[in-house]
């Protein structure tokens, strides 16, 4: 039996800064999580990464992550996830800072 | 110190023009990620959780004042004002930008540094004793062998694609301060009936499978000693593994072979290979030694010993930070990067710039980075330590607790790395201002605590009295204890305790077991590890886990 699908967003880092970064509906990358597309099945996900890939002058390493909606937008699962939309917890570093 | 030649220099600077030319169509999109990551890594440079990561080598851990500035302007000019000191004598710039990183590396081969097989399948950054040159027991300085080695590695055209990565340790101290048997080639200078040699250890390691090294050849006279390593790295490039990654070091090849039929292979390769060295290796180590002549020492300790004595602060700083130096006016200082709260090896760019005015200033213009993530001071004259001190202090660098509870090693684990599965520095950071608000560290003495964010052992938690592991386990960070663990001249892997800890629960279990351990020791003088050792796991896990213990007892 086919494993049940759990949404996803596509995540990547910029090619040139590095940052975090995640496809939006549009097909554009943004820093912030809320604003990504939250994906609800295999076949979209499949899809959409692909796109993500062939984006390869914009971002590197495109890959699917686990996302639940949360009441700003799509939220992080796991807290890998969760820590790579805030940044390092030793220095307000990363997109913590302002 | 080494001094770069014209030709070094010549090989630096091409070097970094191809890789600012590989950047360039990166960009322009003419390579990809696919083509250009090897291209990168070759050059040190990562893409880690944030952002990318660019690891420099320090060659056996040595500097000079204008080295260490220029690290420092590195940090504010392309980085975030600071940098992370490895276990691997390296530093890490966590922020840099992909555009940036060619002028880094520009930067970086002004003062002939580089990070040219800091990453890869090759023979890696060669280590050495952080009191190379200084300690007073001393054989050898390991560093002439150590550069000798590392101009013999880096580029060998025989040695870019290993099965995995390559590590090599040198020490010249019977007290091992390179933790040489948890390395692929550990050696340790000897001198036999007045000639100078070195036992080779190899297979040993961290990470996956932990091993101790083992005894290829207990007399390696130097004169053989490069040919010996390149039949070993041969044997072991031809019969290592390819097939799966995490058995492709050289401790699988020795552990699946035999140490008989290495040493065997190893004999039979270098009976052909020395005869390529015609002694050139020989010439080349004549010239490197003299590069490494000790400064002449200036003999006198001014109020040293009036200050010693009138000044607590002073007195425990002195006593807990140095060690004999080979001459008795001298004193090694090792610079503590570990303020109670901070993040174990991180420097920031002033602090960088004020050690190196220090080692300028006072100190025959020379500084160490340990694996142990600390800083170096190895000539320092006694009449001087206070001044220093005081100006450490001022830039939050004297805290007294090298070797203590609080010097914890710690990897960058999961607020950096991307092959972490949990944090290590905010664990880190914990137990040390939980140690500083019970005011209990020196009370207890030696005691080393090592920390890595995954199983790959960057914190070396395996050698640590006490060692964390950080995991993830269904999606939340746990932490598993390992105790006994010794990184020294008869080193051990420590043994797992049991059961891991959640997050929020590390810093208690480890104060339980530090107090198990006041409570059992038989005197102050009677260490961590002293104490383990004779009593041995079980009194340590029943304060670990002391619901069990209950259970059992009833
Ligand atoms: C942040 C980027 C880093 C990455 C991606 C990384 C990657 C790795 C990997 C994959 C291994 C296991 C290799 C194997 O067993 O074949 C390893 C081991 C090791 N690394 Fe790192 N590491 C990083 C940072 C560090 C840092 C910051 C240190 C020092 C604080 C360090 C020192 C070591 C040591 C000492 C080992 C174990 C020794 C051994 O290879 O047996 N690494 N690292
Ligand atoms: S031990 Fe793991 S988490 Fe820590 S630096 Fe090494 S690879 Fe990263």
């Amino acid at each position: 039996m086919p494993r049940q699908f759990t949404p996803k967003v596509v995540t990547a880092n910029a090619l040139l800064e590095g940052d975090v970064v995640y496809l939006t509906k549009h097909g554009d990358w943004t820093r912030r999580h809320e604003e990504a597309d939250l994906i609800e099945d295999q076949a979209t996900a499949d899809i959409r990464l692909l796109e993500a890939q062939a984006l390869a002058h914009e971002v590197v390493g495109p890959y699917l992550a686990d996302a639940r909606t949360g009441p700003k937008g799509p939220e992080p699962v796991h807290f890998r996830e969760a820590f790579r939309t805030r940044g390092p917890s030793n220095y307000a570093h990363g997109k913590q800072e302002v | 110190m080494y001094a770069y030649t014209d030709f070094d220099r010549d090989f630096l600077s091409e070097r970094n023009a191809q890789f600012r030319a590989q950047v360039e169509r990166r960009i322009d999109g003419s390579l990809t990620e696919y083509e250009f990551k090897p291209l990168r890594l070759m050059n040190g440079l990562y893409l880690q959780l944030h952002a990318y990561m660019l690891r420099v080598a320090i060659p056996y851990g040595t500097l000079n004042a204008a080295q260490m500035r220029q690290l420092a302007k590195i940090a504010d000019r392309w980085d975030k004002g600071y940098g992370h000191f490895t276990t691997r004598q390296n530093i890490q710039y966590n922020w840099p930008e992909l555009r940036d990183v060619p002028d880094m590396l520009d930067a970086l081969g002004e003062v002939g540094m580089h990070a040219i097989q800091t990453s890869g399948n090759t023979i890696r950054n060669v280590t050495a004793d952080h009191f190379a040159g200084a300690a007073a027991e001393e054989v050898a300085d390991p560093r002439p062998i150590a550069e000798l080695i590392r101009q013999w590695s880096t580029d060998h055209p025989e040695f870019q694609f290993l099965g995995r990565k390559f590590k090599i340790a040198v020490t010249g101290s019977d007290q091992d301060r390179a933790v040489t048997a948890a390395h692929d080639i550990g050696l340790r200078l000897v001198e036999r009936e007045g000639q100078l040699g070195a036992t080779v250890l190899v297979g040993g390691g961290l990470g996956r499978t932990p091993m101790i090294g083992k005894i290829l050849n207990d007399f390696v006279a130097l004169p053989d000693l490069l040919p010996y390593l390149e039949a070993t790295v041969a044997v072991y490039n031809l019969l290592g593994r390819r097939d799966n990654k995490y058995k492709a070091r050289i401790k699988i090849t020795v552990h699946e072979n035999g140490i008989d039929e290495i040493r065997r292979r190893v004999n039979a390769e270098f009976a052909t290979r020395k005869a390529a060295f015609n002694g050139a290796d020989m010439d080349m180590l004549k010239r490197i030694e003299a590069d490494f002549a000790a400064p002449t020492f200036a003999a006198g300790q001014g109020a040293f010993p009036t200050h010693y004595q009138h000044d607590p602060v002073f007195r425990s700083f002195v006593d807990t930070n140095t060690v004999a130096h080979r001459h008795p006016d001298y004193t090694i200082l090792t610079v503590s990067t570990k303020a109670h709260g901070a993040t174990p090896g991180d420097a920031t760019s002033h602090q960088m710039r004020v050690l190196a005015d220090l080692a300028e200033q006072y100190a025959h213009n020379e500084l160490r980075i340990s694996h142990e993530q600390n800083v170096i001071l190895p000539h320092l004259p006694k009449r001087h330590l206070r001044a220093v001190h005081a100006a450490l202090a001022e830039v939050g660098l004297a805290t007294a607790n090298v070797g203590l509870i609080s010097d914890i090693i710690a990897c960058p684990g999961m607020d950096y790395c991307a092959l972490a599965t949990a944090r290590s520095i905010p664990v880190a950071q914990e137990i040390a201002e939980r140690f500083d608000a019970l005011k209990l560290e020196h009370e207890v003495g030696p005691l080393k605590i090592k920390i890595s964010g995954c199983i790959n052992a960057c914190g070396h938690h395996h050698v640590g009295h006490i060692g964390i592991l950080g995991l993830d386990r269904a999606g939340v960070e746990n932490y598993q204890i390992t105790l006994g663990g010794d990184g020294g001249p008869d080193a051990v892997i420590g043994e797992r305790a049991g059961p891991g800890f959640a997050y929020d629960d590390v810093t208690d279990a480890i104060e339980r077991v530090v107090r198990a351990y006041l409570d059992l020791r038989t005197s102050p003088a009677e260490t961590f590890l002293d104490t383990y050792r004779r009593l041995g796991a079980a009194p340590f896990k029943a304060a670990l886990y002391p619901e069990e213990a209950k259970a059992n007892a009833a």
